[in-house]
């Protein structure tokens, strides 16, 4: 049965409260099994060798030490991982930046590793494996890999996007271009303009647990594979097609996972894992260490953005343009091209253009990060509105809910826009006691909006209705922050149960059907619809079980409160069924009762919010300080809002670790030199005040309950709400993130020389 | 290298095991005596993720060695509820949604529970600094310093 997504005009019972997790007496034990806490009988221990280089030709690798080596099982290279990709582009991409072919193409980059009895005996075997390197110039700033006689990553890349198509390579993949209307025109209708250029450097997610997993290849041709990932289904799919597994014989279980915000959507250790299981025909455990994490997993984009805004002196946008450009590391993909989709997306613009490239750099393959690309490109454009505002003497809130994009606005990027909440979250900004609370000396005020569009995707749940009525929802999207409790809230929404009977699982690849990883803030918008429909078809059953029961047509039985009941006159007093009284007589009515739902979960709404940010600046030093922080975000509908406003204070919070210290430090010889929490360093507990939240819900008119996705928007105003306050504070417009104090002693420096 | 024979009390119970001499607490909490609550976030002390008690004094387990522990008391995440009765730390960490992906929460918990037998009514500035030393990626710590003001008010008594 096709599930009926529309807007259900509804009076919640269960969603919308704040019940305990059910996973939260493991985590708070210690009983919880991460990735890194899975182990196998007769395990061994791997570790990878990464290349000390920025850009070198492998010439040769020479294993033969490490594997004449006493408790050496496998050493694998490139050898062992042959190419399967069958001319599929990103796939090889995968595949090289998991072990390098011929070119070392980063600082840590992984050309060979090691299984080994124990962790000892690797770290020495990895230590006899001779690479021979040639070394090649190497690139990893954005605008330097733009110029005409930057070092190339490779001559067969001519950047694509671009007529006549260019006749000389470049380090520049790809041109994409957006927007409507005629962007001339409109500069030269305003009477005010903004032109700045900014800069963002690479950040890594910062997950707290490191990439870990357990691989086990028996000889018959099945694999196990235990791993800590957002999404278990895509882990398996990726693996199958490197390693030339079939997808059923390779069952893929998640761990809990400590912390991945897009950072696990992309494999990198398990496959090489694998690899290493196969050739020594053993168990495999790979744990990469912190320093391993920063230098060949994530990062974000470094970036380099231009942007115009023009505007009448009353007020209204005439026209805005932007130039992005967004390093990828080695491997083209669409970085940029997401930045300048999403650059002006808060805004009804009759004239607006953007344009992406996608720069390959001597960095590690960029990942995605938590609305992956919009940050950035946020902090540019809100940056310019500020000082456009400014400029012609408006409050930055008023100027921006003057030029709000709003139901029937044609999107930036595309689209017409339905019911959104840029607007609703503007005025709530402008209400919000915090815009109009004094500041004390040296602190200042910024605001800044985000947008996010929110994914959907393929989406599968099993709801099982157990012997004594209890219930168990079996679901494939991994629960990265708190989902087995919203969706168990969902459940019993839907069936009209108590939420202590559902008990939320997260199934493995083999016992549930294909689920589309947890990212786009998709995991508790789909699975939800993915779980109504479920409860919708169990409830089918159910029907028809008590209508068995009742000895009655099942069109007379309807459900209500977790009850079926008989209409009509004819068997109107009958006591309603419970659903404990329909599954206790389950084996005398048909069987196991259950409701399965596979669904692609389209409509997810797309997402706003607006930030307000306090700082303080010690003059002396740069040193600067948040001392109030505002999120106001729309959800669509709160399911757990005590998990909704988690995720607004953790987005809140990373983006202002980025705006104000997080970044990748590369030496000249293009080594990565902070890899490690002490000197990438990211917001501790006595950095922060209290992050304070307000939920507007403004229904998505796509999903049964109105949920939109909350994870991932709150991570886009902050770069610009952050860097407008501090701004505010020193009298000098920031333009280069993070805001070290190196940075804001230099621009006062500057200011007071200029 | 041969190994070092070590006995030690770990959450009350007499524990002996054989280690390398170069081989950390936390790496012998994990991997030999399967107390896995304990976890490495970073192997440098930076993150807090593998705090532990040792004697009395909070300690990241990444940075002593197993063979330190010859002789000593040592409280880990495994230790912390009194059978099924969890702590009042962890209690409030389910209560006010401490914890998202929670791999940091054993050590904040570790770390709370120590602030608080020191210091049994702590300001907001002092969690805060006492907990510096823990990393959470998830929550931006609002919620967390929370949880352990709720505990530590109701350790003193105080109605909730």
């Amino acid at each position: 049965m096709s599930l009926d997504t529309t807007l259900q005009d509804k009076a919640f019972k269960s969603v919308g409260t704040r019940p305990t997790r059910p996973d939260g007496v493991d985590k708070v034990t210690g009983r919880a099994r991460y990735g890194a806490d899975f182990n196998m009988p007769g395990q061994l221990v791997a570790r990878v060798l990464r290349s000390p280089h920025a850009h070198a030709r492998i010439k040769s690798i020479d294993t033969s030490k490490a594997e004449a080596l006493k408790g050496v099982k496998a050493v694998i290279t490139s050898a062992d991982l042959p190419d399967l990709s069958n001319g599929d582009e990103g796939l090889f991409a995968t595949l090289d930046n998991c072990m390098a072919r011929d070119t070392a193409k980063y600082d840590g980059h992984a050309v060979a590793a090691v299984a080994a009895i124990d962790e000892k005996t690797a770290t020495a075997a990895m230590k006899l494996i001779e690479v021979d390197y040639e070394i090649l110039p190497h690139v990893v700033d954005v605008d330097a890999a733009m110029a005409p006689d930057a070092p190339l990553l490779y001559d067969t890349v001519f950047t694509s996007g671009i007529e006549p198509a260019p006749t000389t390579p470049s380090n520049v993949a790809n041109r994409a271009e957006l927007g409507h209307g005629d962007v001339e025109a409109g500069f030269a209708a305003a009477d005010v303009t903004v032109e700045r250029s900014y800069k963002t450097e690479q950040t890594h997610q910062g997950y707290i647990e490191p990439h870990a997993c357990v691989a086990s290849c028996n000889p018959d041709g099945t694999a196990e594979l235990w791993v800590c990932t957002q999404g278990h289904f895509v882990y398996r799919q990726k693996c199958a097609e490197l390693l030339g597994l079939e997808v059923s014989k390779l069952r893929v279980t998640s761990s809990e996972i400590g912390g991945g915000f897009g950072g696990k959507t992309h494999v990198w250790a398990e496959p090489v894992a694998l690899a290493l299981s196969r050739k020594a025909n053993r168990p495999v455990k790979l744990v990469m260490s912190r320093e391993e994490v920063f230098r060949a997993s994530g990062p974000t984009s470094a970036t380099s953005i231009d942007v115009k805004i023009g505007a009448t002196r009353d007020g209204r946008i005439t026209a805005a343009s932007a130039t992005l450009r967004y390093t990828n590391g080695p491997y083209a993909d669409m970085w940029a091209e997401l930045g300048a989709m999403t650059a002006f997306a808060c805004y009804d613009l009759e004239h607006v253009k953007t344009v992406g490239y996608e720069v390959l750099v001597n960095r590690p393959k960029v990942a995605a990060y938590r609305a992956p690309s919009a940050p950035m490109a946020a902090f540019a454009v809100e940056s310019a509105v500020d000082e456009l505002a400014a400029k012609i003497g408006m409050d930055a809130v008023e100027f921006r809910i003057k030029n709000a994009a709003s139901e029937g606005t044609r999107s930036s990027y595309g689209p017409v826009y339905g019911p959104i909440g840029i607007g609703p979250t503007l005025q709530a900004a402008k209400d919000h006691p915090h815009m109009n609370a004094p500041l004390g000396p040296n602190q200042g005020r910024g605001m800044a909006c985000g947008f996010w569009f929110n994914f959907g995707g393929q989406t599968c749940s099993d709801l099982n209705i157990n012997a004594d009525g209890t219930v168990t929802l079996a679901v494939g999207t991994v629960d990265v922050g708190g989902s087995r409790a919203s969706l168990s809230l969902v459940a019993a929404e839907e069936l009209g149960i108590d939420y202590q009977d559902v008990k939320a699982v997260i199934a493995d690849t083999a016992t549930l059907g294909y689920n589309d990883m947890t990212d786009g803030s998709r995991g508790t918008f789909s699975s939800s619809m993915a779980t109504i429909s479920a409860a919708r078809n169990a409830i089918q059953i159910m029907r028809e079980r008590a209508a068995t029961m009742w000895d009655i047509p099942v069109e007379d039985v309807y459900w209500e409160d977790g009850h079926a009941h008989a209409a009509g006159q004819n068997h109107g007093n009958r006591a309603p069924l419970s659903v404990k009284e329909i599954a206790a007589e389950a084996g005398n009515t048909g069987g196991p009762i259950a409701g399965h739902s596979e669904l692609v979960a389209d409509g997810a709404g797309v997402s706003f919010a607006t930030h307000i940010c306090d700082i303080e600046v010690d003059p002396e030093t740069g040193s600067s300080r948040v001392v109030r922080y505002t999120v106001i975000q729309d959800a669509g509908k709160a399911v757990h809002p005590s998990y909704v406003e988690g995720q607004y204070q953790g987005g809140a919070t990373q983006g202002i670790g980025w705006a104000l210290n997080e970044e990748y430090i590369y030496g000249a010889d293009g080594r990565l030199q902070n890899p490690g929490f002490l000197d990438y360093r990211i917001p501790v507990c006595s950095d922060l005040p209290m992050i304070d939240t307000q939920i507007l819900e403004i229904p998505n008119p796509n999903h049964p309950y109105g949920v939109r996705g909350v994870g991932e928007t709150s991570i886009v105003p902050p770069l610009a709400a952050v860097a407008n306050a501090v701004s505010n504070a020193v009298g000098v417009r920031m333009s280069h993130i993070p805001i070290s104090p190196p940075r804001i002693l230099a621009a006062l420096a500057d200011a007071q020389d200029g | 290298m041969s190994s070092i024979a070590v006995s030690t009390t770990i959450n009350g119970d007499d524990v002996e095991y054989l280690c390398q001499p170069d081989e950390t607490l936390l790496d012998v909490l994990r991997n030999r005596l399967g107390l896995t609550g304990a976890k490495e976030g970073c192997g440098t002390g930076d993150c807090g993720a593998c705090s532990v008690v040792v004697d009395g004094r909070l300690v990241c387990s990444c940075l002593v060695l197993g063979a330190e522990a010859e002789g000593r008391s040592i409280e880990t995440i495994e230790g912390m509820a009194d059978g099924s009765e969890l702590h009042p730390l962890q209690r409030q960490f389910i209560e006010h949604a401490a914890l998202q992906c929670g791999i940091c929460t054993p050590g904040f918990l570790v770390a709370a529970k120590a602030l608080l037998e020191q210091n049994p009514n702590p300001t907001e500035t002092e969690i805060r600094f006492w907990l510096a030393g823990n990393l959470c990626r998830c929550t931006g710590y609002d919620k967390i310093v929370r949880a352990v003001q709720a505990a530590a008010a109701e350790m003193r008594g105080e109605p909730a």
